[in-house]
Formats: structure tokens, sequence, C-alpha cells
């Protein structure tokens, strides 16, 4: 039952915010079992069986909002990456000693249940709700456990992204309004939407700047990296990992389908910005000096080449960009986790001021190393996997395009190449010199993170066959939506 | 058996788990042996195969890889003549160049290290010369330059190393992405990745086809970054920042050479695009008689072989160039064996030397070191085209193929024929005659290398000096058995002129160049086993000109003037100035628009809830209204 995943977490978060000191063990183990649950479901799913675990229920009658909810390849994976790294991001907090931790771990959860939401939802309404539910706690998390300047960053987070929010629900209101009788929100009633040309415009940029804001693309992302790098590390995890895919999800289902038309006629642009993004945010993060700040901006390049291939309309566009959402989600959370261990036990992040970790801490060197390989999409690990089907996706959109996007494969290796030159080798510096050993804690972490990087690298199959015939009815929906217009 | 040749690749993986698992714990006498026997392993299992190969390409699909939509990838892989050349070189050479790291590296901390990354580079590899598609092809591609990158880098304390390592990635990457899009565009056109399928259907492409230019040409950017060649070359040289076996089983006799194999393996799409061909035979060419000009006046032993090695990877692509694949292969195949040879007694020079490299600082090494001369005397001639040894079959076929296609190329190597006769000559005076340049302590420890090295030389000696029969030239014997077993993979291209040269003038040819080489062999002995004609240890002492070659024409330098110097500033005012000021700028005055406009707005914030209810109700009805009149 779906709505038993969905809910689970939202319940485990009550109980974390009763459970004082041992809230952080409760909330890891309340994630474990969401894990475990996730997993029956993904093993009972059909690939090739369309929408399933459907429930629907009327919900506001009169207003025609129904409690729909289901999920199809593209969402389970998704649903998946999240209760995937939910516990993970848990357990990288171990290390910390948050204030009120039964106040911090229950909004990690909610922020869980909110999220599962989202990709669950069938109804715009009831997306809309959980979409502006996954922004309370995040802000919550920025704004408590942020860093000296969280006050002016969050609130430009918040703003930024409530304005996003704003907008896409005078779109869905928009869209409620033309549908027919008693009115609906159900998505497979906006699909049917007969919209004209002008219509779908505005409801394109309505939308688009929504999901644009999320991810964020080129050029409304300059909210992004000061919150990535206030953020205390869960918040940035659950940012970086899982909340900006909300965004490229919501391009994939609310976006698309339903106004075809102001995709044809805007979609050009939105291509265009995000292979700027590629390139733009690829050579910032060349010249940073903060590490973290450096995986924000390279978060941004490879979101950017996730959304071109989205709008290339493509089928390894499409199907590239689920693949990566999930590798980007691992090895982001994964690069986080690493720069948090370096700034715990060296004090800065700066990486004119690190070096030689090589030498002190081999081990650590290793899994930082495997998990920069994945993020320069080295073949055999997942970062390849979606790259090469996001390019070839793009490739088949424009060539320009798809020369500039490839940027990301020299620019990435410029940028991450350095940044691991500059910490882990060379003579250890003296903040490198006691670094201490990984502790178990921290292997737990790390250890299903790279496992993840090498299977899905070398076996994408499994992933790549639920994502296919999603991507498969999702073109079709967009052909169909394009006919009826 | 030749189904287990998916074998071939997994015992230097399997090598690679255990020591990089194992790291410390593991005894150094057990990982440089267990990886060396994993690579022997994989050369019998090649030997085997190759014994039992029948002439009939076959495919071993081990399972699909990446599946989307139409674009199928099965991770397969391929056993052919081409794939069995090279396996044989790849294990064989490996094996060789394994067992000589155990005496080289021994007493170095990273010993089980060293070892892993060896045979995880054997294992990329052979995946590259193995893959039945260019996807796994293009793995290998990637997977030996992370191993180049982490061996150049093995000294990691040492900051130049690093960055020679990243420099060799990066540049590696820029050819990588040239060779994805053409990748890529291979499926457009042709809808898989699969050679067994593209090259049958290539045939009915015209010549010149644009789509089939664009696509060799991008391939041939992944070549020119892997092979080293202009302009992408300089990676090559800083890469002799690693060991020296990794020199030479890596930056000279495998990994640099896949560019050349990239090109034999879609030889049928190259045959299609003469224009492309031409661009190779003019890169090749310029490749090999720059990089001569650079090594001239090198001192660095190494360095002097790294140019040596780029020149020589512009003499085969010369010979892909004008159409003589297998040819190419020939070379490929000799230039294996001295070249190898070649690095490794430089090693075991090294080794002697206490870690010097510079040969100025060397000199009457001869009595020393008797194995290291002998062999490094077999690998000098060799290298130089003397009969007859291996090099000079392969060259002598190259110049004379070129002859007949391109006279004006041919020019351009014979030069630089000259040209490598004088730098391997000299380096060779320099490094085994005249007298000791170095210091005392260095004098004192001279010494032999170990078995473990010397065996491995004199076995690459020998095939150095025979290597060259496999491919005799028509004048000797009817048969060349290197081209024949090559030709059914083989199309040429229209444009190219099958038949050879004349009996008599090849005579010509190699009398004239083997007096030659006699004449160059007497001025350059003349000229550096005497005192006078050891280089200036300052730069400054040397002529104009030598001054140039001697800081490699200042391209280095060029490259970060004019690429690597503006990107960084345009980076800096992107982030500064367009991200900080500009765009989030104008997010902010937006933002303070509305929290001004707010204030006025925040009139209505009366508290009186009844006026919110009252405005509520009110916008519901406009709402509804709103409807109704829609």
């Amino acid at each position: 039952m779906l709505s038993l995943l969905i809910f689970f977490p939202l319940l485990a978060a009550l109980v974390t915010a009763f459970s004082g000191e041992h809230a952080k063990k409760v909330a890891f183990a309340a994630a474990i079992v969401e894990f475990a649950y996730s997993l029956c479901l993904f093993f009972r799913f059909d690939p090739v069986g369309g929408i399933q675990f459907t429930e629907n229920f009327a919900w506001i009658t009169n207003l025609g909002i129904s409690y729909h909810i289901g999920m199809d390849g593209i969402a389970l994976l998704l649903i998946m990456l999240t209760t995937f790294l939910v516990p993970l991001i848990i357990l990288s907090s171990f290390n910390h000693k948050y204030k009120s931790p039964s106040l911090f771990y229950s909004l990690i959860l909610t922020m869980q249940f909110a999220l599962v939401g989202v990709f669950s939802a069938y109804d715009g309404f009831l997306f809309y709700i959980f979409w502006e539910l996954a922004l309370i706690p995040i802000y919550l998390i920025c704004l408590m456990y942020g860093g000296k300047d969280r006050l002016r960053i969050t609130l430009k987070f918040f703003i930024y992204t409530l304005t996003g929010s704003l907008l896409m629900l005078v779109a869905l209101i928009y869209l409620w309004l033309q549908t027919p009788g008693t009115h609906s929100f159900d998505l497979q009633a906006l699909y049917a939407l007969n919209l004209s040309a002008v219509e779908q415009s505005w409801i394109f940029w309505g939308l688009f700047l929504a999901f644009a804001i999320k991810m964020p693309v080129f050029p409304f992302h300059t909210w992004q990296p000061d919150t990535y790098v206030d953020a205390p590390a869960p918040g940035t995890m659950l940012l970086s990992g899982i909340m900006l895919k909300m965004g490229v999800f919501g391009v994939m289902r609310w976006l698309l389908p339903i106004v075809p038309q102001g995709v044809a006629e805007w979609g050009n642009l939105a291509m265009i910005l995000s292979v700027i993004g590629v390139v733009y945010a690829s050579m910032i993060a060349w010249v940073q000096k903060d590490f973290k700040r450096l995986i924000a901006y390279s978060s941004i390049a490879h979101v950017g080449l996730i959304s071109a291939g989205v709008f290339s309309l493509t089928f390894q566009g499409l199907h590239g960009s689920v693949i990566q959402m999930i590798s980007h989600g691992i090895n982001v959370v994964g690069l986080f986790f690493i720069a948090d261990m370096i700034e715990q036990r060296t004090g800065t992040r700066d990486m004119d001021h690190l070096g030689g970790l090589r030498t002190t801490a081999p081990g650590f060197a290793t899994y930082f190393m495997i998990i920069m390989l994945a993020s320069v999409a080295l073949p055999l690990t997942n970062g390849f996997v979606g790259e090469f089907l996001l390019i070839n996706g793009i490739y088949q959109y424009s060539q320009i395009l798809a020369a500039f996007a490839g940027l990301t494969i020299i620019l990435g290796a410029v940028y991450m190449l350095n940044a691991y030159m500059k910490i882990s080798l060379g003579e250890a510096k003296s903040v490198a010199k006691h670094f201490a050993a990984l502790t178990l804690t921290e292997k737990a972490v790390l250890v299903p993170i790279v496992i993840m990087i090498f299977l899905i690298g070398i076996y994408p199959k499994p992933l790549l066959e639920i994502a296919g015939p999603a991507v498969e009815a999702l073109k079709l929906s967009i052909q169909t939506a394009t006919s009826l217009k | 058996m030749i189904q287990l040749a998916w074998l071939i690749p997994v015992f230097p993986l399997v090598g690679f788990l255990i020591t990089s698992l194992g790291g410390k714990k593991l005894p150094k006498s057990i990982s440089g042996t267990l990886a060396s026997t994993m690579v022997l392993a994989s050369f019998i299992v090649s030997l085997i195969t190759f014994i039992q190969f029948n002439g009939q390409p076959v495919t071993i699909d081990l399972f699909d890889w990446i599946s989307s939509g139409s674009l199928s990838i099965p991770f397969s892989f391929m056993i052919d003549q081409l794939s069995l050349i090279m396996l044989l070189i790849i294990t064989g050479v490996g094996f060789l160049i394994h067992v000589y790291s155990i005496g080289y590296m021994h007493g170095d901390e990273g010993f089980s290290r060293f070892f892993s990354y060896l045979n995880l580079f054997i294992f990329f590899m052979l995946l590259l010369v193995m893959g039945s598609n260019y996807i796994v092809m293009f793995t290998g591609w990637e997977g030996v330059g992370l191993c180049s990158y982490l061996l150049i880098g093995f000294w990691f304390k040492n900051p130049e190393y690093n960055k020679a390592a990243n420099k060799a990635f990066i540049m590696n990457r820029i050819g990588d992405l040239g060779f994805l899009l053409g990748i890529i565009l291979i499926y457009i056109t042709f809808g898989t990745t699969s050679f067994n399928i593209i090259f049958p259907s290539a045939g009915a492409f015209p010549n010149n086809q644009p789509v089939i230019i664009a696509i060799t040409m991008l391939l041939f950017i992944g070549a020119m970054g892997k092979s080293a060649q202009i302009p992408l070359y300089t990676w090559l040289p800083d890469a002799m920042a690693g060991p020296t076996p990794v020199s030479a089983l890596i930056h000279a006799a495998t990994m640099v050479t896949a560019g050349i194999y990239m090109v034999i393996r879609s030889n049928v799409l190259y045959s299609l695009a003469p224009a492309t061909l031409s661009v190779i035979t003019v890169i090749g060419a310029a490749t090999a008689i720059f990089s001569a000009a650079i090594a001239i006046t090198q001192t660095d032993i190494k360095k002097v072989l790294a140019y040596s090695t780029v020149s020589q990877l512009g003499y085969m692509f010369v010979a892909l160039g004008v159409g003589a694949y297998s040819t190419a292969l020939f070379h490929v195949t000799t230039h294996a064996f001295f070249k190898a040879l070649l690095f490794l007694a430089a090693g075991s020079v090294i080794h002697a030397m206490s870690g010097e490299q510079d040969i100025r600082k060397m000199g009457a090494l001869k009595k020393k070191l008797p194995i290291t001369y002998f062999v490094f005397l077999i690998g000098t001639l060799a290298i130089i085209g003397c009969p007859p040894l291996a090099g000079f079959f392969s060259k002598d076929e190259i110049l004379a193929k070129v002859y007949v296609q391109n006279k004006a190329i041919f020019g351009v190597l014979v030069i630089t024929t000259l040209m490598t006769s004088i730098y391997m000559l000299r380096l060779f005076f320099l490094t085994f005659f005249g007298s000791f340049r170095g210091t005392h302590d260095q004098e004192h420890h001279l010494h032999e290398s170990p078995k473990s090295m010397t065996i491995p030389l004199v076995i690459l000696a020998v095939l150095s000096a025979i290597g060259g029969f496999m491919g005799l030239p028509e004048v000797f014997s009817e048969h060349h058995s290197f081209n024949s077993f090559l030709e059914p993979l083989l199309t040429f291209p229209s444009s190219f002129i099958h038949e050879e040269m004349s009996h008599s003038l090849e005579w010509s040819l190699m009398i004239a160049s083997t007096i030659v080489l006699v004449i160059i062999f007497f001025i350059t002995r003349k000229a550096y086993t005497s005192s006078k004609g050891v280089p200036a240890l300052h730069e400054n002492d040397l002529s104009y000109l030598a001054k140039a070659s001697y800081n490699k024409f200042y391209i280095d330098e060029l490259y970060n003037f004019i690429i690597v110097r503006p990107l960084h500033i345009i980076s800096e005012v992107f982030y500064k100035i367009v991200d900080s000021r500009m765009i989030d700028g104008l997010v902010n005055s937006v933002n303070k628009t509305v929290v001004a406009s707010s204030r006025t707005l925040r009139m209505v914030q009366t508290g009186n809830v009844g006026f919110y209810i009252f405005a509520m109700v009110f916008g519901i009805i406009a709402i509804l209204l709103f409807n109704l009149v829609l």
C-alpha cells in the first residue's frame, strides 16, 4: 500500500519528536523500515504494468480534488532514491551534535513524507500540497541549524522558491478552471485539456519557473550555492540529493504533457538555458576555493545536463535523465558527506589550506576518489550511464548544444581533479596531520554509496528496464496531448 | 576454447581486486608475484586463443549493459586478427614489465598499490582491444586513462607529478569528448555501436560523405588525445613523472597506441573518408618531425624517449593516413618491443644512477652496466632502423608505402628518420661512453640491475632484434605474414595505390638509408663521446634554436597563455561579476522592490480577523464570478 509508504515517515516524525535524546536512533530505525518497505514495493512493481499501487479517493469533492496516488517507473525510482538516501543522510549526521535532536530528525522525516508524496501524487492539488510541505521542514532545518549567515540566506531561498511555487499554484488553478464540468485537478483531466497556444505559453512559464528554480536552472540558480553552503550537511544532502529532483520530475509529469505546444514554443530556450548552466557552472566550480561551494556549482552543472536531456524530448534524453537523477543523488550526497567529514576533522573547507589527506587517511582518500570518479562519469560508474544517454539525447536534438553540453566531460574532470589534488595529494599539511580514520558509522554511509556507484555503473539494466516503459508512456502522452491540441 | 577468451581480462581484474583490497596486509613478495602471474595467465590464454583461431571473428556476449529504446549495448568481446595481435602485445610485453617492476619497485612503500594499478591497467587495456562495440572500447579507453592518471601521480607527494597526472587526464578527456560524440553520431547514423553491424553496412556510403567525415574526424580527435598527436601531445612528455616501468608499459608500448588501434579497427569508415585520412597524414607527419626536433636537445633520458615515442606515433599515423593500416600495426608491434626495451633499459640506468635521469651527469656506464649497455644498444639500433633489427623492417615499410602515395610526406619522414638516428645515438653515446660525469657517491653505487630486471630486458632485446621478421618486405619473401594475417579485416581507400615500390628502388632505399645510418653513427660517436659534446648545463649557453628546442618550443607556455589563463579569467569574471553582481544583483533588487511595495501593502494587515474573513469571502466570490463570466 503506497499510502503507508507516504505516511509512515510522518508518523515516525511524530514519534521522533517525542523521543528526546534517542531521536537519531529512532529516526534511523524508521528510515530503515521505510527503505525495507519500499524494497517490497520495488520487487512487486511490474515494469511494464503502467501506473501501479494506485489509490484514488474523492477528497474535496466539490472542488474536484481527489487523493489520487500511484507510481510509474520514474516515480518508483525517485521514491527508491529517497528511501535509500534518507537513512544514509540520518546516519551521516551521527557525528554531529545538533541541539534539540528530536526536532531535527523529526524534520528530516517530515521532509521524507513530503518527498514521497510529491513523487506519488496524481492530483494537481495534492501535488501542490506535498510540494509546499517539502519546503517547510527544509526551510526550518536551514534556518535553525545553518551557518552564520543563515537568516539572510534562508530567507532568500524561501522567498525564491515560494515565488516559484506561487506561480505554479496560479498555473494549476488556471488549468483547473479550464477542466470541464465540476472541475478537476486530476492529472488525466489536465492532460486532456484543450488549451490555446497563448494559454500554453503562459502556463509553460508558470510551471517552468517553479521547476527551474527548484532544480535550479541557469539563471534562476543564485539562491542555491549560498543555501547549499550554509545549510547543515544533512540539509544540503536533502536539497541536492532529493529535493532538486522534484523540479526535474515536475517537468516530466506536470509540464511536458500538459502544455506540449508551450514546450514546442519555449523548450528550445529551456534547452539553451540548461546547457549554458552546464558550462557556466562548471567554469565557476573551477575557481572555487570552498569545496562545498564547488560541489554546489557542480550540482548546477549536472542538473543542467539532466534538464537539457528532458527538454530534448528524445527517448534517450528522458531515459538518461531518470538514470542520472538517481546517480547524481547518490554521488552528490557522497560528495557532501566527504566535504562534511573534511570540515569536521580539519575545521576548514578552504582547499588552499587542505592537502595530503591521502598520506594520512588513505582509506578516506580512496572513497573520495571513487565518488569523484563517479561524478566525472567514468565508464563502469553510475555517472557514465546517465551522462552518455543524456548527451546522446541532446545530440539528437542539436549537435551544437550537445557539443557544448559535452564540455562537462572535460570541465568536470578539470574542477574535480583539481579539488582532489588540492585536498588529498601533496605533502600532508598541518590540518591533515591528525586526520582521524573513518569510523564504523561513516563507513556504513560510504560503503552503500560505493556499492551503488558500481552496481548502477556495471549493471544498470534493472533501472533502465523500470524507467524505460514509463518514459515510453510519457512520450506517448506528450504525443497524444500534442495531437489533441 | 575461444569462448573462454573472456577470461583474458578477468585474470588481471582479479589481481587488481586482491592487491588493492589486500592493501598493506599483503606481503610484498605476494602482491608482485600475484600480479605478474595474473598477466602471465592472460598471456597464456591469449596464446591458446591465437593458436586456435581459425580466421573467423568470434563474438562473446557477456551481458546486456545499456539498453535504451533502440540503443542496445551489450557488454561483449570480439576476437579477431586485430584484437589477437593487440592481446599478445599487451599481455606479453605487459607480463615482462610486471616482472621487471618487481625488481624496480622493490623498496617502494607503495609496492602493492603499484601492482594493483598495473593490473587494473592491463584489465582496461584488454577491454579496449577486446570490446565488440565502441562503448566497451570507450570504457577501456577511459579506464586506461584513469590508470595512466593514477600511475603518473603514483608518487603523489610531489606536486609536480600530480599536476602532470591531472594534465594527462584532462588532455585525454578533450580527446574523449570527440570520441564520445563520434560514437553518438555512429549510433545515430547506423543505429548501433557494434562493429559487426556497422562495418558491413558502411559500404553503402559513398566516398567523403559528410557524416562519415564527421564521424572519422571526431574519432580521430579521440586518437589525438590518447596517442599524443599535435595539438594534444604535451601531456605525454610530462607523463614521465610516473615510475619508469609505467612509461614503458603505458606511455610507450600499449596505451598510447590505442589511437592507432582505434583507427585500424574503424578502417572501413576511414577508407570512406579520404579527407580525414589526409588530415591524419599531415598531423602525423607534423607530429613526427616536430617532436623529433624537441628530442634532439633534451637532456633527461626519459624525456628523449618520450618525445621519440610521440614521434614514432606520428609515423604510425602517417601510415594510417595513406591507408597502410597493417603497416601501422606492424610498427605498433615492433615499437612495443624496442620502446619498452629502451624505457626499461633507461630504468635500469636510472636505478643504477640512484635516481639520476640527466644524461649530462652520466657517461661511461658501459663497463659497469654491461647487460643494460648491450640491450640499450639493441634498442637504439632497432629504433633507428638498422638492418636487420625490428625497427628496420617496419620503418622501411612505412617509408616505402608513403613513397608510393605521397612524396612530400615521404620527404618529411626521411628527415625525421635522420633526426631520430641523431638523437638516439646522442642519447646512447652520452649515457654509455665518454667519461663519468656524476657525483662520487653515484659512481660508487653503480651496479647492474637484479635478474628480475635484466631477464625481461634480454627477452625484449631478442624480440627487438628478430621481431621484424614477422613482416619481411617483398624483396626478401613473397609472403608478408603480418599483412596477410590482417588482410581480411581491411578495406582500403579508393585512392590507395596497391602497387609496391619497384624492387630496385626499394633496394636502393635500404642501402642508402643504411649508409647514411653508418655515417651518422660515426659522426655522433665522435661528437658525443668527447667531453665537448656534452650539452651545456645552463640553457643560456645554448644557441638560440637549441634553446627553443630545449624549452619544447614553448608550447606549454603558449597553451597556458592562450587557453588556460583566459579561461580562468573568464571563470573568475563569471563567478565574481556575472553571478554575484549581475544575476544575483538583479534577483536582490527585485526582492527589494517587492519588500518596498509590501510595506505599502502592509497597511491591509490590520490584524482584524473580520477584515480577513471579509477579504477571503470577497476573493472567493471574485473567483467564482470570474469563472462564471468565462
